[in-house]
């Protein structure tokens, strides 16, 4: 159930805003509502958003996490902006990889990567 | 194991858990038990988000078998059911940026055997513990 609190870990670095999740498992489908929600209060503060979202913390995710991360996407190229994804767990590489959503998303290995890649 | 499921992520969350605990006794892997809990989650959702739309109240009936071997799961729920053929390929370019339909694709990328009953209301999926453990 959600709580009321952030899901996330919100920082900057430059004109990237970078997030993290604070959640281990992105399963539940309130969760993934509230953090779509407050992802998408960022997009929507920002011209032409550049985004990083880490999965530094995940063990877990579910095709609605993956729906609600593509509907980030379209969200921010519909504003020209840009999304990058890093610090993927293998185990987690693989969902992207049998989903071919690694050929939708730009994933870097590391944020640091990621962040030089905008 | 038979277990009667409502739509409430405590329940869902403590079902997961004692069939993975289950699954972690019989010996099989992290990377087996992620398999599991994924195919599982994306199961229990399709069976309340696509077969319950209208029966938001029932429960759907969950059934388990756990060995050294194998994971066998059946879910059942009292929807209409549906042809598994009909859910369009969401690797397609023209489907890659939308937001749903990938739940069964991953039931069946990670399991080992997954079937439908004829009317597409039950689910039976078994994971088999690989060579390597």
């Amino acid at each position: 159930m959600p709580t009321g609190e952030s899901r996330l870990r919100i920082s900057n670095s430059g004109s990237v805003t970078q997030v993290e999740f604070i959640d281990r498992n992105i399963l539940d489908e309130a969760n993934i509502q509230q953090i779509g929600e407050e992802i998408g209060g960022i997009i929507d503060a920002h011209n032409e958003p550049k985004l990083l979202i880490s999965f530094s913390n995940v063990d877990h995710l579910s095709s609605a996490a993956l729906g609600a991360l593509i509907t980030i996407n379209n969200r921010i190229k519909d504003k020209g902006g840009e999304l990058r994804l890093a610090n993927i767990d293998p185990q987690i590489y693989e969902v992207f990889a049998i989903t071919k959503l690694n050929k939708l998303f730009e994933i870097h290995e590391t944020t640091e990567e990621a962040i030089e890649s905008f | 194991m038979l277990i009667r499921l409502h739509d409430s992520r405590e329940e869902i969350e403590r079902l997961q858990q004692q069939l993975l605990d289950a699954v972690e006794r019989a010996g099989f892997s992290k990377s087996s038990r992620f398999a599991i809990r994924l195919a599982l989650e994306e199961a229990i959702i399709n069976a309340f988000t696509h077969g319950h739309a209208e029966l938001p109240n029932e429960p759907v009936l969950v059934e388990y078998r756990v060995d050294q071997q194998r994971v066998e799961i059946a879910i059942e729920d009292k929807g209409p059911g549906f042809d598994p053929g009909d859910v369009p390929d969401p690797t397609l370019d023209e489907n890659l940026d939308k937001p749903s339909g990938r739940g069964l694709m991953l039931i069946r990328a990670y399991m080992s055997r997954v079937s439908f009953n004829p009317t597409g209301n039950r689910l039976e999926m078994a994971y088999e513990r690989p060579i390597s453990g």
